[in-house]
């Protein structure tokens, strides 16, 4: 017999007790928020802040209009050279007029060097937020791969305040995620760290050392 | 597991019943004592079954359950009356109370009995606070003490919560908090014999805590605990020692007089 | 210290490795450190006690729940996984799981292998495997890398370097990093490790990590972390490989966020990690990058015996939290090398029974006052005081009727022990020998022996009273 037969037979032969009901954490979320109000979109965007805030991400109020321009004067204050960014983007990017534009266009194994060592900054888009942990949903694609939130010391990521759900359990269930997932999801809170020395908190471990949240919402929500 | 807030308390009872614990028959009888004059102050009358021994819990710990099933068997039918039944220590008080149910789980019978019987066991402070709801008149000269709770009396029976509220009631008795306060004192039943280097470091940990404090005593609801403690402090020749609780309320109350 | 080997740790050398580790200022005082550092950051993480209550009682039955349903999760999860393109291993075995991972790594020509967080990775000992076959196996976890660095074993199953002070680590990285010059700055420290290992990302043909949830329903590996190796790990080399043991599948996606918070807030105090990964798949035709081909390797190694049974399946409940250890006032004192096991503290001395076998580990159970500490922290209220004395018990007799033998089941019987509790049972089911031994006792007092074991250690002789209890009482009943 295989492996997995033996494995597989060894757990079937087990005493099984009494099989427990399929637990609801539906239910469990409503208990849990039995009598507080429903969260509002304001309460969202305020909670989504402080807790990026925590993490060390930098959180930036924009419009659909002003992003851009923002992005470039962020750019240019932090002498971002390189920033690699989606094809979608390219036009609009080269319209507010950012340079060292570099388009993820190719296969990684093409030019993994220079991605490694030569990429200032990236800009990705994200699926949306969770407010009560101040994280990013991120959902890599052939447009903007996985490895584009990762690899460059500066990560700006653009969130649609819309797009901000109370908890990972709504943004799951919301988003029905179950039904779609991708090769790869992620949650990001923050740019990378480690206490692995001395249990000292230090950032850019791995990964990036800034993250910067473009945060997308109505005029009249810029503070 | 913890009782502190859910259980549901009788009135005071005419009578009790009494389980001394084999480390207070044999080391500390005064302690024992002490509990049955606060009891007998309250005005109740406390019974106590000659033919009780140990509530099992040395041969529980140690992977003994046939053993420790004789043992408990033999305590079990020693409370025939629906009478309360005193613990002075919380961990055997936690022994009688969740554990038999779980050493009888196999033997209808006899787990109805071991269910019955541990509804109606009360830890000493426990019971003092919450079912005889004594009122306790401080006499002595303004002290301060620490206290330090068994684990198995802090989460199984609640116990630091009570002792607290009852030395509360002394209002010359002024109660330190020590560092790491909830850490076990390393006693641990066998564990101190198994693993003297570990318990050893765990007990001297707790004395510099419990000195730290600069109180004048440390109390403590649990004789093995005590041992444990103040015979590490007399192996240092440190006068220090601590109490067990029972004696030390029924001291400050001037014993006899001292009900308010 | 040295790295110990894992798969042998007779009972002496643990007391006397825990003997060593009390009496070494430096490492209670690190540990001590830490552990209360810890404490704090959880307990602020948990300022509502009923409302921790109610979510440790959901990841319980999460737990329990998937447990219980453990044959179909996995068959499904291995026909979800097949679907999204990864190849499915089962392993019975350290040895049967070392070899699938060096055969794939072989096919690919690999030369180095870099590897993510995975205690299931240590508890077959693959890097030696790895290193046998002539690959190397690279830790990128920064406390990992340290530790390999210096040729040790992590102390601590999330904190893996946490005996070690930057000191130590800046003359380790002065000696050993070509090119690092002596500096005690964190920062800087972390930029050097940050800088080698990017290399080592960008070269290594397999990258390897653990899995904190797969999910049955969609075929998803999910993995936790904050300092992105993980994700390097998973993402550039060409073939990803994650291991896990059997235990770790969940039914659904939405099973996993209570879970997941509890074990970060458990772990670490954090209301999250930096970076929640869920790998569904290789990268798909079209994708620029993720790795070409994925494999995972199930690992049962013992784990199907603790599930054999039904209270020690419970052990299986846990989502490697080690919050326990964090709580254990014996592993604070002694740190995680003294135990020898892949796993140290209070999951350790349940689990590694089931791996070593009892002959091996049967020390393990006993090294605990059965304080509580840990069952109370436990996310998924594993009982462990009640394993501990469970296991006490098969360590020391045969198995019950109608129950399996347990590997190493009485390896630490003896007759020695069984007369005592014999006699001791004797002499407290029999009251009137039990009072006469107590009359006894109290009045050749003087004849106490000086040297008690263990217990005279470190404390001065148990001496009896002048009168029993049952003495005083009785005296009282004459009036």
């Amino acid at each position: 017999m295989s492996a997995r037969d033996n494995i597989l037979q060894r757990l079937r032969a087990a005493p099984q007790g009494t099989s427990p009901l399929a637990p609801d954490v539906r239910a469990f979320h409503l208990a849990c928020s039995a009598g507080a109000p429903v969260s509002t979109r304001a309460a969202r965007i305020e909670l989504f802040c402080e807790k990026m805030a925590f993490w060390h991400g930098e959180v930036v109020r924009v419009t659909r209009e002003t992003w851009p321009q923002k992005l470039a004067q962020l750019c240019a204050t932090k002498g971002v050279r390189s920033l690699l960014h989606g094809e979608s983007y390219a036009a609009v990017l080269t319209g507010a007029g950012i340079g060292g534009l570099k388009p993820y266009d190719r296969p990684v194994e093409e030019w993994k060097q220079e991605l490694f060592e030569d990429t200032d900054a990236s800009l990705t888009s994200t699926r949306g937020g969770i407010a009560e942990t101040g994280t990013l949903i991120i959902w890599p694609d052939a447009n903007e791969p996985r490895l584009m939130s990762l690899v460059p010391p500066i990560h700006f990521a653009l969130l649609d305040a819309g797009q901000l759900y109370d908890t990972l359990f709504a943004a799951i269930v919301g988003q029905g995620w179950s039904a779609s997932m991708p090769t790869n999801a992620l949650l990001v809170s923050g740019p990378s760290k480690t206490a692995d020395i001395q249990v000292t908190l230090a950032y850019g471990a791995h990964g990036p050392k800034e993250l910067i949240v473009l945060l997308l919402v109505d005029e009249e929500e810029m503070q | 597991m913890d009782d502190t807030g859910s259980r549901q308390y009788p009135e005071k009872p005419a009578r009790v019943y009494l389980f001394g614990t084999c480390l207070i028959d044999m080391f500390c009888p005064e302690a024992g004592m002490d509990a049955v004059r606060l009891l007998e102050r309250e005005g109740i009358e406390v019974h106590f079954p000659a033919d009780q021994t140990c509530c099992g819990q040395p041969a529980h710990s140690s992977g003994f359950p046939e053993q420790t099933r004789a043992v408990a068997l033999a305590q079990l039918r020693l409370f025939p009356e629906p009478w309360p039944v005193i613990v002075p220590s919380g961990s055997c008080a936690g022994m009688m109370r969740h554990h038999y149910p779980k050493i009888f789980a196999d033997d209808p019978r006899l787990l109805g009995e071991a269910r019955a019987l541990a509804d109606r066991i009360f830890e000493l402070s426990e019971f003092l606070l919450n079912v005889a709801r004594i009122r306790l008149a401080d006499q002595g000269a303004p002290v301060r003490v620490a206290l330090h709770t068994s684990c198995a009396a802090r989460r199984e029976m609640g116990t630091h919560v009570h002792a607290r509220a009852l030395l509360g009631q002394l209002p010359a008795v002024e109660v330190a908090m020590h560092g790491h306060e909830s850490e076990c004192c390393g006693f641990g039943g066998t564990f101190s014999l198994k693993h003297p280097s570990i318990s050893s470091a765990m007990a001297s940990d707790k004395v510099d805590a419990l000195k730290e404090t600069g109180a004048q005593t440390f109390l403590s609801a649990d004789c093995g605990c005590m041992l444990n403690l103040n015979h590490t402090l007399q192996k240092r020749g440190d006068g220090w020692q601590g109490q067990h609780l029972a004696t030390f309320l029924w001291q400050r109350t001037g014993g006899e007089g001292g009900r308010q | 210290m040295n790295a110990q080997p894992l798969n042998f740790v007779p009972a002496s050398e643990f007391k006397a490795r825990a003997a060593a580790a009390v009496s070494d200022p430096h490492l209670r005082k690190s540990f001590r450190g830490a552990m209360d550092f810890l404490i704090g950051k959880r307990a602020a993480q948990f300022p509502d006690a009923d409302l921790l209550e109610r979510q440790r009682g959901l990841a319980e039955h999460i737990r329990k729940y998937s447990l219980a349903r453990l044959p179909e999760l996995l068959e499904q999860l291995e026909r979800k996984l097949t679907e999204n393109g990864v190849q499915v291993h089962w392993a019975e075995n350290p040895e049967q799981a070392n070899r699938i991972i060096i055969e794939i790594a072989r096919r690919h020509s690999t030369r180095l292998m870099v590897k993510g967080k995975s205690m299931v990775s240590e508890e077959i000992e693959l890097n030696h495997a790895m290193a046998d076959a002539g690959m190397e196996a690279l830790e990128s976890d920064m406390g990992e890398y340290i530790v390999q660095l210096d040729g040790e074993k992590p102390s601590h199953i999330i904190m893996p370097a946490i005996h070690k002070t930057k000191q130590q680590i800046a003359r380790l990285f002065a000696e050993k990093v070509p090119g690092a010059g002596y500096t005690e700055s964190v920062d800087e420290l972390i930029g050097i490790g940050r800088a080698v290992l990017r290399e080592k990302f960008m070269t290594a043909e397999v990258g390897l990590s653990g899995v904190n949830f797969a999910v049955a329903e969609t075929g998803t590996l999910c993995l936790v972390e904050n300092e992105g190796n993980g994700r390097m790990c998973t993402t550039v080399p060409e073939v990803h490989i994650a291991i896990t043991g059997i235990e770790k599948v969940v039914e659904k996606l939405e099973h996993v966020p209570p879970l997941f918070g509890l074990l970060t807030r458990s772990a670490t105090g954090q209301a999250t990690t930096t970076y929640f990964n869920l790998i569904s798949g290789p990268r798909k035709p079209g994708e620029k990058d993720g790795p070409r081909e994925m494999h995972l390797v199930l690992v049962d190694n013992g784990r199907t015996q603790a599930y054999s049974d039904e209270q020690l399946r419970s052990t299986l409940q846990c989502i490697r939290c080690g919050a326990c250890m964090n709580h254990c006032p014996v592993y604070t004192r002694i740190g995680g090398h003294a135990y020898g096991t892949t796993y140290p503290g209070p999951i350790g001395e349940i689990i590694s029974p089931h791996m070593l076998g009892l002959a091996a580990t049967h020390v393990l159970p006993t090294a605990s006052s059965l304080c509580g500490a840990c069952g109370e922290v436990c996310p998924v209220r594993i009982p462990i005081p009640d394993l501990l004395i469970r296991l006490r018990g098969e360590a020391q007799h045969d198995a019950r009727p109608g129950h399996a033998p347990m590997l190493g089941q009485g390896a630490a019987k003896s007759g020695l022990a069984d007369a005592i509790w014999a006699g001791w049972a004797a002499m407290y089911t029999r009251p009137a020998l039990y009072r006469a031994f107590g009359w006894l006792a109290t009045r050749f007092r003087a004849l106490t022996p000086p040297m008690q074991s263990g217990w005279t250690v470190s404390r001065t002789p148990l001496k009896p009273a002048k009168r029993t209890l049952h003495e005083e009482m009785a005296a009282r009943r004459r009036g």
